[in-house]
């Protein structure tokens, strides 16, 4: 390479390829998504935050909470279960069959044949689908985090380091709001040893007035303010907490199937 | 030398010295802020309940703003010095104009100050290595391309022929940041794109700067140094070309973290461009150690000589580390946890910010024509830098190795996880403060030799001032 004009045109057709590849393609392939059809349902997904979970992203966004928590659930896979809904006229064969058969954790193929099998004995089967991996039996989410659940995010915070846990289904896995708000107030409360830190500057200690605020936390004694004073979360700590409802990933979708969870029978 | 008015290196280097003040005394009150930054972040670890009621205390804030005040405060300002001295020397061209890189320089350090403001404000956007608000990133772009453009100008100035290695490193590296910055700032900040596209052009982005530009400044300095120092040619030309190569091709598509929710191709795209890094690594080494072995008896009494090996040598590993965290077996283990950030500081503080003192010990002295006031307190910076950056690199990685395997464990609890990284955490500490010595000493040296040649200035103005008038031709 003997003059510059030679390194400008490497350099450029190089960053061209690099865009090209990890800019542009990704522009194209997902710049345009839309809702997706949930399976099984005749709903789209994913809804817009409701206003205040819009706000609260603003309040992840300012604290910096990706710095120390993903919303990136992982999954190895899927593995199917065989599940006996009902005997059918010959309880017995079916029983001895099921003795025999190896019914939970299966790949498709033998989820499939195992269900014939008990369906030829007269049995009634469902074949439930759901997904594995550690992040998933520690029940942090019924599936992999997707595309689709940022689509109306900004910013997206997807988070890279799991000093806390991953908050991409907490919604759905701590679904008390006053829990959220005192964890925020004082995480070594509800949670012992945590190294989260304390986000007391969401929250106003005051005087209590003619009639205690119904917002007002109820805190353990240890981390209760002086007495005739009480803890009220700021707009910011209720918008959070909103954002931390509004997320979910606990709807299956095309390109990440799983059976939900059947609901309970009264 | 044939050219008849060839300048003496006298010269040369004289001509870059008010820039090269001027961006490198920020450059050093911004290492010393960034490492006080992650001292302050890293006691959340110890003690996390003491800043509960300050706002711009938070982990979230601190962390993001010692990092960015690391790389953009220090790293980038410095390695354009470093740029600015070494297209100079080689091109045998003083650098001319000097008042517009003192005035960019200034507005560079005035855009990292509102920036890591901002972070600590809370006016954050969100976006990793692009936290800057955008007032902040509008100074800092035009700030970059008045710089650029004056090392640009310098280099195609150039009076001694022929290239030379270091000038692809750096005139690529001057093309990379704007291209790639405009670009994340336009579809991340000014019309952003939807959802996780976001994430991969922050990604892209990161990738490109955070390695690559950090490899071809530090690299294209190393390239300079190392023969100089051991007084043997660069081994040689063609592995260099390669090199050189292979770096920008497979460095530039690495961004991308496995496990993205992204589709699967981009992911597995830049894992396999980061295992392919493999190759310009070996040319890389050879290089080094062709051009280093052997060479003419110069021992380094931790000198630059010595910070710029120390610095090569941390390049090849944090390079290897990031081939490794590529392979699917080790990033199944090592994502999310703090293997990657152990990467990110090994290659920033250890390789780029070690390489850069090394040429600023050997530039400065030069260019301002007066020694380092404290030229003992160079060895013990040294020391304290290698010592700090040790600790902190073998902490992390290796609690983040115990992090993700307990993280991949699914009968360990999550907080099994967080438990078995405190202690790795808490020493990590030990090698920040390490390295906030460090950084404090380089910058005593350098701030009082700023001082001085302040005080010298000022002197000969008086002095001048203050002559019997009858004497003429002032002496300046």
């Amino acid at each position: 390479m003997k003059n510059g004009f030679v390194i400008f045109l490497s350099v450029a057709t190089v960053l061209l390829l690099s865009w090209g590849a990890l800019v542009l393609a990704p522009q194209m392939q997902l710049g345009g998504a839309r809702q997706v059809p949930v399976l099984n349902s005749t709903d789209v997904y994913p809804l817009a935050r409701p206003g205040t979970a819009a706000q609260g992203l603003q309040v992840y966004r300012a604290n910096g909470c990706a710095a120390c928590h993903t919303e990136q659930v992982q999954q190895d896979g899927v593995a199917c279960d065989v599940v006996l809904l009902a005997a059918g006229k010959n309880p017995s064969a079916v029983s001895n069959l099921l003795a025999t058969l190896k019914l939970t954790g299966l790949d498709e193929g033998s989820a499939l044949s195992a269900s014939d099998r008990i369906a030829a004995a007269g049995g009634k089967v469902e074949t439930r689908i759901r997904a594995t991996g550690s992040d998933i039996a520690r029940g942090w989410g019924l599936r992999h985090s997707v595309a689709e659940d940022f689509l109306y995010d900004y910013p997206v915070a997807l988070g890279s380091l799991r000093v806390g846990p991953d908050l991409a289904d907490v919604g759905r896995r701590l679904p008390d709001p006053n829990w959220q708000l005192q964890h925020l107030y004082a995480p070594r409360s509800l949670v012992k040893g945590s190294v989260m830190p304390p986000f007391r500057y969401l929250f106003e200690t005051r005087k209590i007035g003619a009639v205690p605020s119904p917002d007002a936390l109820n805190l353990p004694a240890e981390f209760a303010p002086a007495v005739g004073y009480e803890v009220v979360p700021k707009p910011e700590a209720q918008q959070l907490v909103a954002y931390l409802m509004s997320l979910h990933t606990d709807v299956p979708l095309y390109n990440a199937p799983f059976t939900p969870p059947a609901p309970l029978k009264p | 030398m044939t050219v008849n008015e060839s300048p003496s290196t006298t010269n040369i280097d004289a001509s870059c010295r008010v820039p090269l003040l001027a961006l490198f005394s920020g450059a050093a009150l911004w290492l010393v802020v960034s490492s006080a930054l992650a001292v302050l972040a890293s006691l959340s670890f110890h003690m996390p309940g003491k800043f509960g009621d300050i706002p711009f205390l938070t982990y979230g804030r601190v962390q993001p703003a010692a990092d960015d005040a690391l790389l953009y405060g220090f790293c980038i300002p410095a390695g354009l010095g470093v740029l600015l001295w070494i297209f100079a020397r080689l091109g045998q061209v003083p650098l001319r104009g000097g008042i517009v890189p003192v005035v960019a320089a200034h507005l560079w350090h005035l855009g990292v100050l509102a920036g890591v403001v901002g972070i600590l404000a809370g006016e954050s956007t969100g976006f990793t290595w692009l936290e800057f608000p955008r007032g902040a990133a509008a100074l800092l772009f035009v700030a970059y391309l008045l710089l650029a453009l004056w090392a640009f100008m310098n280099f195609t100035g150039r009076r001694a022929g022929g290239l030379f290695p270091s000038h692809w490193f750096f005139v690529a590296a001057l093309f990379v940041f704007p291209w790639i910055y405009s670009v994340a700032q336009l579809l991340l900040i000014g019309a952003p794109v939807r959802g996780v596209v976001q994430s991969a052009v922050a990604w892209w982005y990161g990738g490109n700067l955070v390695f690559l530009w950090t490899s071809l400044i530090g690299l294209g300095a190393a390239f300079y140094f190392l023969p100089k120092f051991s007084g043997r040619p660069l081994h040689s030309y063609f592995y260099a070309l390669f090199a050189f190569w292979t770096l920008l091709l497979f460095g530039s598509l690495s961004g991308i973290p496995a496990g993205a929710p992204l589709p699967a191709w981009m992911p597995a795209l830049s894992a396999l461009n980061s295992l392919l890094l493999i190759v310009p690594i070996l040319a890389i080494a050879v290089i080094g150690w062709k051009t280093v072995m052997g060479g003419a008896v110069q021992t380094c009494k931790g000198g630059s000589y010595c910070m710029i090996k120390f610095g090569f040598v941390a390049f090849l590993l944090s390079a290897l580390l990031l081939v490794a965290g590529a392979c699917p077996q080790v990033s199944r283990i090592t994502q999310f946890t703090w293997f990657s950030a152990a990467q990110t500081q090994l290659h920033l503080y250890g390789f780029l910010c070690i390489t850069l003192f090394g040429a600023i010990y050997y530039i400065l002295p030069r260019a301002v024509g007066r020694d380092f006031a404290f030229p003992r307190l160079i060895r013990l910076q040294h020391w304290c830098s290698m010592l700090g950056i040790f600790l902190l690199v073998v902490s992390l990685a290796a609690g983040g190795l115990l992090q993700g395997i307990k993280l991949h464990d699914a009968g360990a609890a999550f907080d099994d996880s967080t438990r078995a990284m405190l202690p790795f955490l808490r020493t990590s500490t030990m090698g920040l403060l390490l390295m906030l010595l460090a950084n404090l000493l380089f910058a005593l040296n350098l701030l009082t030799l700023l001082f001085l040649w302040h005080l010298s200035v000022i002197k000969t103005v008086v002095g001048a001032a203050l002559a019997p008038l009858g004497k003429t031709g002032v002496k300046a």
